[in-house]
């Protein structure tokens, strides 16, 4: 599904992304954990195609197509989803209303006439409830005074809304209680199957007990050093991120 | 008529001023030029009573006494008045017309603005009078009005029909000399549209009237006056387009609103003359003077959605006369390109327990100017009289400019003027996060803004709202790079 090969990238000329290797097939998760500042929310907006950040090597596919040439919206219709790490306000515009313009912007790029009403409403109606979501809370302005758990499970119902083939949720955990946690975990796992594949950005061991990867990566300064399993981030929970780092290897 | 996601989506392909065509009718020009004939030339080709033509005289001996304002902060190059032709019909207009007997080529016109003259037949929320030019073409629904003593028609007409009305009114509000442009309309006005609401009486249905320049060369100078009268209520829509073209076209009316005793009057506007090319070259310059007076427990409220001319001075204001009488403003102005917008309003408060409340929405674009001005003054018999005022600014880009001059003035210590004033930009992060949602970025801005304006566009009527939102973002067309 996700092919990136030897990427880098850089922001205002400073190399952040020094040569990423990553492979994710459909119905995979993937965890990437890694120090602050390591570029792991980087990759994130790379891979979304945020225009701040230069490619200056190597490629990304996604099933297939190289998504170098394509705007941020092109990547979104053909079902990239990134729930950010610092979701942004938009005062004035409702969630439901923001939920409508974005769903119809998906359809209309897939050559679909707008979703009816009824429909929208029924489905904005079921995906709420899945998530826990009070109602009165759709029609506030889009994450204008919400806390930081109530952004985290607002990306997460636009998530299960959108229903995207890659799911990147970044630091999506941070922020949430243990029992928003469970519910957000829940909605993640409901969109799981096997031809969709999610892209975990975590500091913490604690969510992959709930979303459990097949994979779990390291990354460190622009890099991913270390590769493995489920396992791995109970060994980087205990034992932090020195050893994996590479002066300390090599 | 309703209005589908289909049609406004349709109407959003084509994106420059839709509404720059010329109609080639016949019509009837006066020479340019401006003097005591003119007036009294436009006075007889309407058939004025002579009180009528003698108002306008005076008017105009003000009128060349003064000088043109320069407080605004707009720069353009002053209009030759002398230039100008203060008259111009569509030579096919019967006095006595019905919408049946409208020249076809008016038709046509009409129907390419929008405005289907069958439908409005058919529809009984929205009774439209339309002013070409100089003068009032039609008057819908007159019938269904009149049965409820409404009286809805072109000032021409009222002047002759219900002159006692027009006489008691006219200029009580706005004076002739009240400033430099309202004297020149009050001179040389050709048309507009007249509104009474008898006492106690809900009119049943919006009124409207849609403004259109059509003849190069010419100057549009309506007047509106709306009484409404002991315990009524109307709800009024104005709005107003011209050609595209490259000379500069003034268009300078007057608006009067008295709402009597316990009477309320919403009054909407959407103002989209054409606002010059994307060089600034051509478009409108819109000097416009319209105020209201509030009696006891009245209410007037001002909506206005400008997104059009070239320059704008505008500024509806309420007197709060009145005790307990209400004056509210919303307004959302939009410049792009090179347009530039003097525009707010003045709340002055003279009657106990008066209130007023100013929402102000400010988007530039491009290389325009959007200036916020407005006077808030407590007069000394105003006890416990109360403002808010909040003057938004959205800026686009880093060559626009906003700009906010509130004045309080207070003369009452029991008072309470609250002021708040906000800048934003629209951020690259906001728009990204739309794209990430599969939202394009021209819609994602529009999206931002009608949000930046939605406490106004909450207030828009129905059909004028989506209208108000179509035509925000068909103005901020490629204003983000
Ligand atoms: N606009 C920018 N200008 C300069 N440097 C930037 C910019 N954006 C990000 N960086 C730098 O890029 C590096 C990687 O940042 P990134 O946000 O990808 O880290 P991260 O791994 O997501 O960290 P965290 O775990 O704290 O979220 C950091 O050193 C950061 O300061
Ligand atoms: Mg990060």
């Amino acid at each position: 599904m996700l092919k990136i090969k030897n990427l880098q990238a850089n922001i205002e000329d400073k190399e952040i992304l020094k040569g990423i290797n990553l492979e994710i097939n459909p119905g995979e998760v993937h965890a990437i954990m890694g120090p602050n500042g390591s570029g792991k929310s980087t990759l994130s907006s790379v891979i979304a195609g945020k225009e701040e950040y230069t490619m200056t090597g190597g490629e990304i596919l996604f099933e297939g197509e190289d998504l170098s040439e394509l705007d941020p919206e092109e990547r979104a219709h053909k079902g990239i989803f990134l729930s950010f790490q610092y979701p942004v306000e938009i005062p004035g515009v409702s969630v439901t209303n923001f939920m409508k313009a974005s769903i119809n912007a998906h359809r209309k790029a897939q050559g679909l006439a707008d979703m009816p009403a009824k429909d929208l409403l029924k489905m904005i109606r079921d995906k709420s409830e899945l998530l826990e979501i009070d109602r009165k809370f759709l029609s506030r302005s889009l994450n204008q005074g919400f806390s930081g758990g109530e952004k985290k499970r607002n990306e997460i119902f636009q998530m299960a809304m959108l229903n995207p083939k890659l799911a990147i949720l970044d630091e999506t955990d941070s922020g949430l209680d243990i029992d928003a946690l469970k519910v957000v975990a829940n909605g993640v796992n409901k969109l799981r199957s096997a031809d969709n594949s999610v892209l975990l950005i975590t500091h913490y061991q604690r969510l992959l007990d709930y979303i459990v990867p097949d994979f779990v990566h390291v990354m460190v300064d622009g890099k991913i050093v270390k590769s493995g399993t489920k396992e791995l981030a109970y060994e980087l929970e205990e034992r932090g991120y020195d050893w994996v780092k590479p002066e300390k290897t090599v | 008529m309703a209005y589908t996601e289909d049609d406004l989506k349709k109407e959003l392909e084509t994106k420059e001023y839709e509404y720059g065509f010329y109609t080639d009718f016949k019509s009837d020009t006066f020479p340019i030029g401006l003097n005591e004939d003119i007036v009294r030339a436009i006075s007889k080709k309407k058939d004025e009573p002579e009180w009528m033509t003698n108002w306008r005289l005076e008017a105009f001996r003000e009128w060349e006494k003064m000088i043109e304002p320069e407080w605004a902060n707009v720069h353009y190059k002053k209009p030759d008045f002398q230039a100008i032709s203060y008259y111009s019909a569509p030579q096919t207009v019967d006095p006595n017309k019905t919408l049946d007997d409208v020249d076809p080529d008016l038709l046509a016109m009409y129907k390419k603005l929008g405005i289907s003259v069958d439908e409005q037949k058919k529809m009984n929320n929205v009774a439209m009078d339309i002013v070409v030019d100089s003068v009032s073409v039609a008057t819908t629904f007159k019938k269904t009005l009149g049965e409820k003593g409404i009286i809805f028609m072109s000032i021409s007409d009222a002047i002759k029909e219900h002159p006692e009305l027009v006489k008691k009114y006219l200029g009580t509000v706005v004076p002739q000399k009240d400033n430099f442009y309202a004297a020149l309309n009050s001179a040389v006005f050709s048309d507009g549209s007249f509104c009474y609401i008898p006492k106690g009486v809900k009119c049943p249905m919006e009124l409207s009237t849609y403004f259109r320049i059509n003849q190069a060369g010419t100057g549009q100078f309506e007047r509106t006056l709306l009484v409404a009268d002991e315990g009524s209520y109307v709800s009024y829509l104005e709005g107003c387009t011209a050609p595209s073209r490259d000379e500069n076209q003034l268009h300078a009316a007057v608006v009067e609103l008295i709402a009597l005793d316990d009477a309320e009057i919403k009054y909407s506007t959407v103002q989209n003359w054409y606002p010059g090319n994307k060089e600034g070259k051509g478009g409108v310059y819109n000097f416009v003077t319209k105020r209201g007076i509030c009696e006891k427990n009245a209410k007037i409220s001002w909506t206005q959605v400008e997104t059009g001319s070239a320059v704008t001075w505008k500024y509806p204001s309420c007197i709060l006369k009145g005790d307990n009488s209400i004056g509210e403003f919303y307004s959302i102005a939009v410049t792009n390109n090179f347009q530039q917008a003097d525009t707010g309003t003045k709340m002055i408060h003279l009657g106990k327990n008066t209130k007023s409340t100013i929402i102000s929405k400010g988007i530039s674009a491009g290389k325009s100017q959007n200036s916020y001005r407005g006077l808030v003054q407590i007069n000394s018999r105003a006890d416990n009289a109360r403002n808010f005022s909040q003057c938004d600014s959205l800026l686009m880009g880093n060559e626009c400019g906003a700009h906010t001059f509130p004045y309080i003035e207070v003369k009452n210590k029991t008072a309470q003027v609250e002021h708040e004033a906000t800048t934003s930009k629209i951020g690259e992060d906001q728009i990204f996060y739309c794209n990430q949602r599969g939202i394009d970025t021209e819609k994602a801005i529009a999206l931002i803004v009608n949000g930046f304006s939605k406490e106004v566009l909450n207030n828009l009527p129905m059909e004028f709202a989506v209208e108000a939102q179509k035509l925000l973002e068909i103005s901020l067309e490629g204003s983000v790079g």
